[in-house]
């Protein structure tokens, strides 16, 4: 009877509790609209809450230093090195200061100035202080903001919650759309198939496909993977940011914040190579401020791919690494007074000094990067206005190429084309959350009943997986040990630098790995709280995204952001004499152009049970034409300057 | 490389974990052994476990069972008794533990009901939020502006309270918090049960971590609009009234939130609170 009475009302599913799915939670039971929301982790406890450093709006003050909404989207996309769909970006940069203020409401506790407004402090790929930020923990602050309203609405019966439950498959009906899920209770690992007249994924990152990185260690890809291969269409995969600064660590690579850098922090390694003196120690004059040198206007702060790829080169190329073992450079805080780094950096520093030891206020802090966030994700359309922006309450917005299925936050493809800004990341889920609600509020009006046998069916079909797996015996695989395989080919092949030779050999092997897999034995076949078959499964579902990260990769000839390829690199300006300058500068331009016309498009990979296959799709770039992305360019300032004569020239052109 | 007793360098590592295969059934004892590596954690020591699933006299075992997330202490999954202390095990290093200890022991902790190993149930703290009302009651979520003002002194008070994660620590070494296990008897349906688990928890001691919230939510212009709605679950079954100021709390927070001054705080409110309701002002 009480199955009966849910089949037959409007509810809907959200895979996911951090930002995004408890955003989009709130906002759907505030419209009416009950939710299911489904979760590997008590929702308090999802990703989201690592995120450190803040959150991105044009605000008062920068409005009044020439700032504006357009200027925060056009840092989005240039950051992104244009290969961000722009409306989308449009759309979140407009809603960024209603964003904030609606945290600010829910009690978000926000780092305040001396008279009481919110403090902001600058972030990487801006010359504006736009971030505004609650200590270091600001994603976990905002993480908890949402958490608290969500309880509200689950108090008032608006929200079920089934925690610790994992997302097995989309159900889809015989038309192709989606109608519900198969999830498996984490404790009694019951399958069990729901129905939903709309189902949103919002499970964050792929992070453990490459073994070790800043995430989560829930953050396995496998709810997005479990839709790619049910059908839905993934993007630009190959994008996965490289956070520049992080604490190697045995069990995680922690992260340490862009705050750290845009609290005034310096990175630096000692001019002599593995110079044994303490760092304190060493003089200024004998100190190596690569940033600062390379990028006299950015500095410290210049976006995530460029430090990351910097520090990379001064350690490995130019081997000039803190410690010759164990690669790292300098993080240096200390110049600043303790009682401003405990007041705006207190956390993190706190993090540093628990796990390595040494507290940061005193001694310069020893990071490296490490693999941090994906921009791709799974494909997700959105309907556009006349004026570029999203039309509110499309019920297209956010949907996958799976009808009915949607995906906001970290598991879509939008907003942070080649690379993604810092505290950009935290408006996007919330946004995405916030803003596709009532689309999917007015798409639920019209979707039907589902048939029970469609749920059950599909139920029935997980059950079958999961006791085959129970029941195989004799399997002589280790997971844990092939995931950590997999780790080490994933971040020497298809991270900072990227090779074709390494690429397509680490293709190779990533597909023997999968093969492998399936002779996987399980140390435990219990069917109580059993991680080990539920780790098997994850770990599963790893190797098609792997395949798509690595496949895009090595079919993606150029550098554009996150994806660095030497081999297809740029060469800086070498003439000396203006006119053979500008000569080289204008050579430099055509071949930009080229480039854009073959690469200035995103990669939408379908799986076809064994392989991705990959084709391209044009970017929306109708609001800012793509312009040479210059940050430290030897010759830049000419580039630009040429750049900027052409564009007229072409513009003056057409109108005539 | 660290050295054990005999000067001799530290290759493997003695761990003991409390283990138990279900609810309700009896815990007992396993060794294992794990290979030293530096800068450990017992996070890595457990992960390690999990892969070689054999104990320390080479029988082979099921991984054991144990909750982890962020491995950063910000998520508060990862709680449990090592040596003794309840604590996160991300942030628990083996060459720090083996100062101390020739070994190293894990166990769930004790006022929550076991649902394997090392993983408890702690949907008990959840629910002691919504008895509390530990949310902002905003009208709506459409734009409406910018928050009430707040000071920076203010927010200096309120993001430590803020800063707590759930993790449990404070409740498991608090003497009034006591364990509510319940099972489903065969005669009783779903719903009878879950009825019947609410009560108890209702009328269980909320502990130190929802006294804070209801602190910091009171504290708050919005937040404080239902201050008496709070209060009036402070003073319920299971409230404020239980503390036996014993002060544990305080010092096994890992995010060092001043607990005891939470307490005070809201000691103080509920004082009067209820002479305005003797006055008819409540």
């Amino acid at each position: 009877m009480i199955a009966g009475e849910f089949m037959s009302e409007k509810r809907v599913i959200i895979v996911g509790g951090g930002l995004a799915g408890l955003s989009c939670t709130m906002k759907l039971a505030e419209l009416g609209v009950k939710v299911d929301l489904f979760s590997l982790v008590p929702v308090k406890r999802s990703h989201s809450v690592c995120a450190q450093g803040g959150i991105n709006s044009c605000n008062d003050a920068t409005r009044q230093l020439g700032d504006t909404e357009w200027k925060h989207f056009d840092d989005t996309v240039y950051g992104g090195d244009f290969l961000n769909h722009q409306p989308p970006c449009k759309e979140m940069a407009d809603w960024a200061p209603k964003v904030i203020d609606l945290m600010d409401r829910l009690g978000v506790t926000f780092n305040r100035t001396q008279e009481g407004f919110l403090d902001r402090r600058r972030f990487g790929g801006t010359l504006y202080k736009r971030t505004a930020f609650a200590g270091a923990t600001t994603g976990q602050q905002l993480l908890y903001g949402l958490d608290e309203q969500v309880r509200r609405w689950e108090t008032e019966g608006m929200v079920r919650k089934f925690e610790y439950w994992d997302f097995q498959a989309p159900i889809l009906d015989e038309s192709g759309s989606c109608c519900g899920i198969v999830a498996q209770n984490l404790h009694t690992m019951e399958i069990k198939g729901y129905s939903g007249s709309a189902v949103v994924v919002a499970s964050g990152g792929p992070g453990l496909v490459y073994g070790r990185s800043t995430m989560s260690v829930m953050c396995t890809g496998s709810a997005a993977s479990r839709c790619f291969q049910a059908g839905a269409k993934y993007g630009n995969g190959e994008f996965i940011q490289v956070h520049p600064t992080a604490i190697p660590g045995a069990d995680k690579l922690r992260l340490m914040s862009e705050s750290a850098r845009g609290e005034g922090g310096r990175v630096w390694v000692p001019r002599k190579a593995q110079d044994p003196r303490d760092a304190k120690s060493i003089p200024d004059a004998e100190r190596y401020y690569f940033l600062e040198e390379r990028y006299p206007e950015y500095g410290n702060l210049v976006p995530r791919d460029i430090a990351t790829r910097e520090i990379f080169d001064i350690c490995v190329n130019e081997g000039l690494s803190v410690e010759a073992e164990k690669l790292s450079v300098y993080l240096d805080l200390t110049h600043i007074p303790k009682t401003e780094l405990d007041r705006k950096l207190g956390g993190i520093l706190d993090i540093y000094q628990k796990f390595q030891g040494v507290d940061p206020r005193f001694s310069p802090m020893k990071i490296f990067p490490a693999v941090h966030y994906s921009m791709g994700g799974l494909w997700a359309d959105y309907e556009r206005t006349h004026q570029g922006g999203l039309v509110v309450g499309s019920p297209v917005n956010h949907q996958t190429s799976i009808d009915n299925l949607y995906a906001i936050g970290e598991c879509d493809y939008h907003y942070h084309g080649a690379n993604r800004l810092g505290a950009n990341s935290l408006l996007s889920c919330i946004f995405t959350g916030l803003f596709t609600a009532p689309g999917i509020q007015n798409k639920i009006a019209n979707v039907g009943e589902t048939s029970s046998s469609v749920i059950e069916a599909a139920q029935k079909q997980q059950q079958e997986i999961h006791d085959n797996l129970l029941r195989r015996s004799g399997g002589t695989e280790n997971p844990y040990l092939l995931h950590q395989e997999l780790g080490n080919i994933m971040t020497k092949a298809a991270t900072v630098v990227r090779r074709n030779d390494q690429l397509q050999d680490a293709y190779e092997k990533i597909s023997e790995l999968h093969q492998r897999s399936k002779n996987c034995g399980l140390s435990d076949t219990g069917t109580w709280t059993n991680q080990n078959v539920v780790f098997t499964k994850a770990l599963f579902d790893m190797f098609p995204l792997a395949k798509t990260i690595v496949k895009g990769a090595l079919q993606r000839d150029e550098c554009r952001g996150a994806h660095f390829k030497p081999d297809f690199a740029f060469p800086s300006l070498e003439a000396t004499d203006e006119a053979e300058k500008i000569k080289e500068a204008n050579q430099w331009c055509d071949r930009f152009e080229e480039n854009n016309k073959k690469w200035l498009k995103s990669s939408i990979a379908e799986y076809d049970g064994e392989h991705p296959q990959i084709e391209y799709e044009p970017v929306d770039v109708s609001l800012i034409p793509p312009r040479p992305r210059l940050y430290g360019l030897v010759g830049g300032e000419t580039i630009e300057q040429v750049w900027k004569e052409r564009t007229e020239a072409q513009t003056v052109g057409g109108s005539k | 490389m660290i050295k054990d007793a005999y000067g001799e360098e530290l290759k493997k590592i003695d761990v003991r974990v409390q283990r138990q295969d279900g609810p309700g059934q009896s815990p007992y004892w396993e060794s294992h052994q794990v290979k030293y590596e530096p800068d450990m954690n017992v996070i890595s020591v457990l992960q390690r476990i999990a892969a070689q699933s054999e104990t320390a006299d080479g029988k082979t075992t099921t991984p054991v069972a144990w909750n982890c997330g962020c491995l950063e202490e910000v998520c508060g999954s990862c709680t449990m008794v090592i040596n003794g202390r309840v604590r996160q095990s991300c942030s628990a290093l083996v060459d720090k533990l083996l100062d101390d200890s020739k070994e190293i022991t894990l166990q769930p902790m004790s006022k929550f009901p076991v649902v394997r190993d090392l993983v408890v149930d702690r949907e008990r703290m959840f629910r002691s939020l919504q008895k509390i009302k530990a949310w902002v009651p905003v009208d709506t979520y459409y734009d409406m502006g910018t928050g009430p003002k707040i000071s920076r002194r203010e927010q200096e008070v309120s993001y430590p309270l803020s800063e707590c994660m759930s993790c449990g620590c404070c409740v498991e070494a608090c003497p009034q918090y006591t364990k509510v296990e319940l099972f489903k008897a065969s005669n009783e349906s779903e719903e009878e049960f879950l009825e019947r688990q609410q009560a108890a928890y209702n009328n269980s001691f909320i502990g130190p971590q929802a006294i804070s919230q209801a602190v910091l939510f009171n504290s708050h212009p919005t937040g404080n609009n239902i201050a008496t709605e709070r209060l009036d679950a402070l003073t319920d079954a299971g409230g404020l009234q239980i503390c036996g100021n014993a002060q544990n709390c305080v010092a096994v927070c890992p995010k060092e939130i001043p607990l005891t001054t939470s307490i005070a705080r809201a000691g103080r409110a509920v004082t009067l609170h209820k002479v305005r309701k003797i006055f008819g002002a409540g």
